[in-house]
């Protein structure tokens, strides 16, 4: 058995350096694109729909630039939501020849990624990654959403303006970052606007399968506005436990909410009445192309706006880069140090937003959008 | 008798250094003639903390027979107190090798008092439910390292359990982050320092095996009853080879902790002990060179499978499957046996022939 | 009252618990493995009562009973397949094994129905009883899990103590060697077991599913660690030892999450678990096993 094992080894070693050493030639016509993200694992719903909103860009873009147009190669790794996979996952593309760097797609693996690409100078664009500290990482490194803190703000200054509610509770998972970040952002504001917030509540993602304590809290303290950052899967156990207990205040989320309304088999009527910030909205018409593209590529799934952000972040860069001149040939430092002059001043327009702009540091600034679900459908808000 | 027996351990050790020393020159030579890939290059180090890891549970689970569930969870105390301390001296020690050793041997005694706290309930219990307290061990050290804020400026550290507690001054940096972890950390773990952490595991390990010590703690998992009746005592090498196993661990964590920028407490969870254990049950109970490969093996083989795009982690599910049935199943070793002996035959009656015809 | 209602939603939780354990002590008790798949078997059982209900239309019972065979089937597969080999050898290789089914499963499930999440439609249809102006709720599902675990544990306690099948599968839990000695089929009597461990795990799937509506290629392994852990509370290999486990955990969470910190739940479950090991080293109910020299 000793003998099976070493003859393994040998082979698995070979195998790692010659997928190392695998150094295509440059070709000018075609740029190439690299990104990670969770495709496998609890995840992989996000990493996967990035995946395939970029995949749209890239089919689209080529298609479009016809013989002599430039084109785009681009390749996705897998880094499973997990900050070691993806600097491993981020090396691989950079052997390939990444010349930039379209992801991570969520934050922990985003932080471990970034310090790499600056030291690498690779420009990097997160689609999703949204703690302040991807940004401030590097000169090189930009962001497509909004920052966490930044988009708790928003929704605490719509909560007043538009007077939703007296008694405000929270719940928040408080081992994610992206939640916590949200959470502090719209405590913060609500705090400087005199919002009064009754019921601070959270979970972890260890204990997240069952959320009734939480709700019944919130019921409790006599809440009639419940401010939930976190994501589609937690939103489907809140919105289901509260109907079963008759309660209902207004639900508010933030865009990683969005998707709640078209995951198999949920019930829309509970989620009737719920608002939620997010940059994309699927019944627009101005969208429906994507999302027929995107449905014919995931089996009618429909797109949420990670999908839309990962779109959104191809064009940019492949924009970008035919205003500025990069080619295939640019190498990644050179055409890094391009984009990044061009995103000072550059305003795109996109899935997720018109007329997008970048800071000095990489954020972005987009009009915050809300919507609210009225029969099932987002109506904007 | 005895001399014969203990020139072949001391030959399978020599043999076990020789080959990680190989395995590292020859990966240093490839890397300094450019060979290597930046994928390749950026395995080295997180490799050498899994090869330290698994020696390290393969003393608690091949030699002692103790199954442990929460391996990963030493590893994070030393990669989060590794972290710290790193932090803490930048400003006193310039070298970053001793920074690195000093933070190392921190991380380590860090998860050996814990591995020893730990120790005091869980070596009351046995088999299962030794396994379910590392678990729950494990569980609790990634909730609370996850709601941990550790802050460090000019006036020292400080430490509490909720984000606002911690008031920095200007200039002040957040070290740990509850569940945003430790962010911006510096890299200062190489792969020669991994290298010569192996070694030391391996020198520790072996050393600890091949001692009396060590023959106790054989005896005490090949039958306790047996080895409690002859006078040995049975709690305190378990707790030995506990700690050890734990400071180790610890050691590990920090030069993990210490090659990568960003590192959440949810890292050391179930799965990772999980992971480091399949190493070690892959390898061979209480076989040390055979974890060093088996480590190896299984670290890249996810890796170099990136190609395969949706298939790679089924596939790798089927070959982990397989290679343990290949490896354990009395079925399959009696088909092996059977060809290698009818092989070896006919090579015997060939070279005969051979013989007799010359 | 509120106390009260705090006390329903962990007891809810813990049914769901505890109809999981049930199935982790059964096979445990006679196979003597951590079948860490166990928690994925009722993902699959969940998925194909989703796909029966959403996408063939048929009722919900027809769904549950299409989900017991195929994860019967499964699981008697798995066992054929991946642990039989190894009887005999050491009960980590099993272990090891059993964890690589385990990812062999979500992947697969990955494949198959994707990575987005569905969403459970509850197999209970009835309305919620409210009392005292709706201070007090007690949901259908609470009723019907907690309802569905009594009848699986009286019916596995009269299944093992009176039928010829249970009375083998006890024999081969306290001595294989013997139990083949006395003319009993070891080989069938684990797969039987299998058998009805996965066909649990269906029911457990489709509780959960209706409690917890989330449904994803990871949604069993979760709850699969924290049945494990509520079997090992009761004494795993005790079948009402299981029942006791799941509901306890279940309330010492939420009641940890109510009085103390949502934050530290997780600690605290695990802690209340070693000191409960600490007084009573073999769970509340298991068996004290005199070793033999």
């Amino acid at each position: 058995m000793k003998k099976f094992f070493a003859l393994m080894m040998a082979a698995m070693m070979v195998v790692a350096m010659f997928a190392g050493c695998g150094n295509a030639e440059a070709d000018a016509g075609t740029i190439k694109i690299g990104m990670t993200g969770p495709l496998t694992g609890g995840a992989a719903v996000y990493g996967t729909a990035v995946e395939a909103g970029m995949k749209i860009a890239v089919e689209e873009i080529n298609a479009a630039a016809g013989e002599d147009g430039l084109k785009i190669e681009f390749k996705s790794q897998d880094d499973e939501h997990d900050a070691e996979k993806a600097l491993n996952a981020y090396n691989t593309l950079k052997d390939w020849g990444m010349q930039f760097f379209a992801g991570a797609v969520t934050t922990a693996p985003c932080l471990s990624i970034a310090p790499s690409a600056v030291e690498d100078q690779i420009f990097m664009m997160t689609p999703s990654g949204s703690s302040e500290k991807i940004a401030n990482s590097g000169s090189n490194i930009f962001q497509m959403c909004f920052t966490d803190p930044n988009q708790g703000a928003n929704a605490a200054v719509l909560v007043s303006e538009k007077n939703l509610g007296t008694n405000i509770g929270i719940i928040y998972d408080s081992s994610d970052d992206y939640s916590k970040g949200l959470m502090q952002g719209f405590k913060d504001k609500a705090a400087e606007l005199g919002l009064n917030i009754v019921c601070e509540t959270s979970f972890t993602n260890a204990n997240s399968s069952d959320l009734s304590t939480q709700v019944t809290q919130c019921k409790d303290e006599g809440c009639d506005f419940v401010f939930l950052p976190f994501y589609a899967t937690e939103a489907a156990q809140v919105l289901t436990y509260a109907n079963k207990i008759g309660y209902e205040p207004t639900f508010f989320g933030c865009d990683g909410m969005d998707g709640v309304l078209t995951s198999d088999g949920f019930n829309t009527d509970l989620a009737e009445g719920l608002i939620l910030m997010t940059p994309f909205n699927p019944d627009a018409p101005e969208t429906q192309d994507f999302v027929a593209k995107y449905q014919a590529m995931m089996n009618d799934v429909v797109p949420n706006q990670f999908a839309a952000d990962g779109y959104d972040v191809i064009y940019a860069i492949y924009d970008a880069c035919v205003a500025t001149g990069i080619d295939g040939a640019t190498p990644a430092a050179d055409a890094c140090a391009k984009l990044e002059e061009y995103f000072a001043t550059y305003s795109f327009d996109g899935l997720t937003g018109t007329g997008m702009t970048w800071d000095a540091s990489g954020m972005i600034s987009k009009i915050p959008a809300a919507v609210i679900i009225e029969n099932g459908k987002y109506v904007a808000f | 008798m005895k001399k014969l027996l203990s020139n072949k351990t001391t030959r399978t050790n020599t043999i076990t250094y020789l080959v990680v020393t190989i395995a590292f020159l020859v990966m240093q030579i490839l890397s300094s003639l450019g060979m290597l890939g930046s994928a390749t290059k950026g395995y080295l180090v997180p490799l050498c903390a899994y090869i330290v890891m698994a020696v390290s549970l393969n003393l608690l689970v091949g030699v002692c027979g103790e199954l442990s569930l929460g391996h990963a969870g030493f590893m994070g105390i030393g990669a989060f107190t590794g972290i710290v301390v790193a932090a803490v001296l930048k400003n006193v020690i310039a070298g970053d090798v001793l920074r690195l050793i000093i933070a190392m041997f921190a991380g380590g005694i860090m998860a050996g008092c814990f591995g020893f706290l730990i120790g005091i309930p869980a070596l009351r219990l046995r088999g299962d439910y030794l396994a379910i307290v590392t678990l729950a061990f494990g569980e609790i050290l990634k909730n609370v390292i996850g709601n941990l804020y550790i802050g460090l400026d000019s006036e020292g550290l400080q430490v509490a359990f909720s984000a606002g507690s911690v008031e920095l001054l200007e200039g002040g940096k957040m070290l740990l982050d509850g569940p945003v972890g430790a962010t911006g950390i510096e890299k200062i773990s190489s792969f020669p320092m991994g290298f010569v952490l192996i070694l030391f595991t391996l020198f520790v390990v072996l050393n600890l095996i091949n001692s009396k010590e060590g023959r106790a703690i054989k005896a005490v998992r090949d039958n306790r009853i047996a080895a409690e009746s002859v006078g040995i005592n049975v709690t305190a090498f378990r707790m030995k080879a506990f700690v050890v196993s734990a400071f180790l661990a610890g050691m590990a964590g920090v030069l993990f902790g210490l090659n990568i920028s960003s590192l959440q407490a949810s890292k050391f969870n179930f799965n990772t002990s999980i992971n480091i254990l399949v190493f070690v049950v892959l390898g061979g109970m209480g076989n040390i060179l055979g974890s060093v490969i088996s480590a190896t093996v299984l670290y890249i083989l996810p890796e170099a499978m990136r190609g395969l795009d949706d298939l790679r982690m089924i596939l790798y599910a089927v070959v982990l499957i397989i290679v343990m049935l290949c490896t354990w199943s009395p079925g399959v070793k009696n088909f092996m046996d059977r060809i290698r002996t009818s092989i070896r035959a006919k090579l015997r009656k060939n070279g005969k022939e051979a013989v007799n015809n010359e | 009252m509120q106390v009260l209602q705090y006390l329903i939603n962990g007891v809810s939780i813990g049914s769901v618990y505890a109809i999981i354990a049930l199935g982790y002590t059964m096979v445990y008790g006679i196979a003597k493995m951590l079948n860490f798949a166990h928690g994925d078997v009722i993902m699959v059982g969940a998925y194909i009562s989703f796909c029966v209900t959403n996408y063939m239309g048929l009722p919900a019972i027809v769904s549950i009973l299409a989900a017991m065979v195929v994860c019967t089937v499964l699981g008697i597969l798995i066992e054929k397949l991946a642990y039989k080999p190894l009887r005999g050898t050491s009960s980590l290789a099993v272990l090891i094994t059993a964890i690589g089914v385990s990812y062999f499963l979500q992947n697969a499930a990955q494949l198959i129905w994707g990575t987005a999440p569905k969403s459970f439609t509850s197999i209970v249809t009835f309305k919620p009883f409210s009392f005292a102006d709706g201070a007090l709720v007690i949901t259908g599902e609470v009723i019907i899990t907690i309802a569905v675990s009594i009848l699986v544990m009286v019916g596995l306690t009269l299944f093992t103590g009176k039928t010829r099948m249970g009375k083998a599968m006890r024999a081969v839990s306290e001595d294989r060697d013997a139990a083949q000695l006395m003319g009993i089929n070891v080989n069938q009597t684990i797969s039987m077991t299998f058998a009805i461990g996965s066909a649990l795990a269906a029911i457990a799937g489709v509780l959960l599913c209706s409690t917890v509506p989330t449904l994803q290629p990871t949604t069993g392994s979760m709850p699969g660690i924290r049945a494990f852990t509520a079997a090992v509370i009761g004494g795993i290999g005790s079948i009402p030892g299981a029942m006791l486990g799941g509901i306890l955990l279940g309330i010492i969470e939420t009641f940890s999450k109510k009085y103390i910190s949502t934050e530290f739940s997780d600690a605290i479950v695990f802690a209340v678990l070693i000191l409960i090991l600490l007084v009573k080293p073999t769970g509340l109910l298991g068996k004290q096993v005199q070793e033999k020299v």
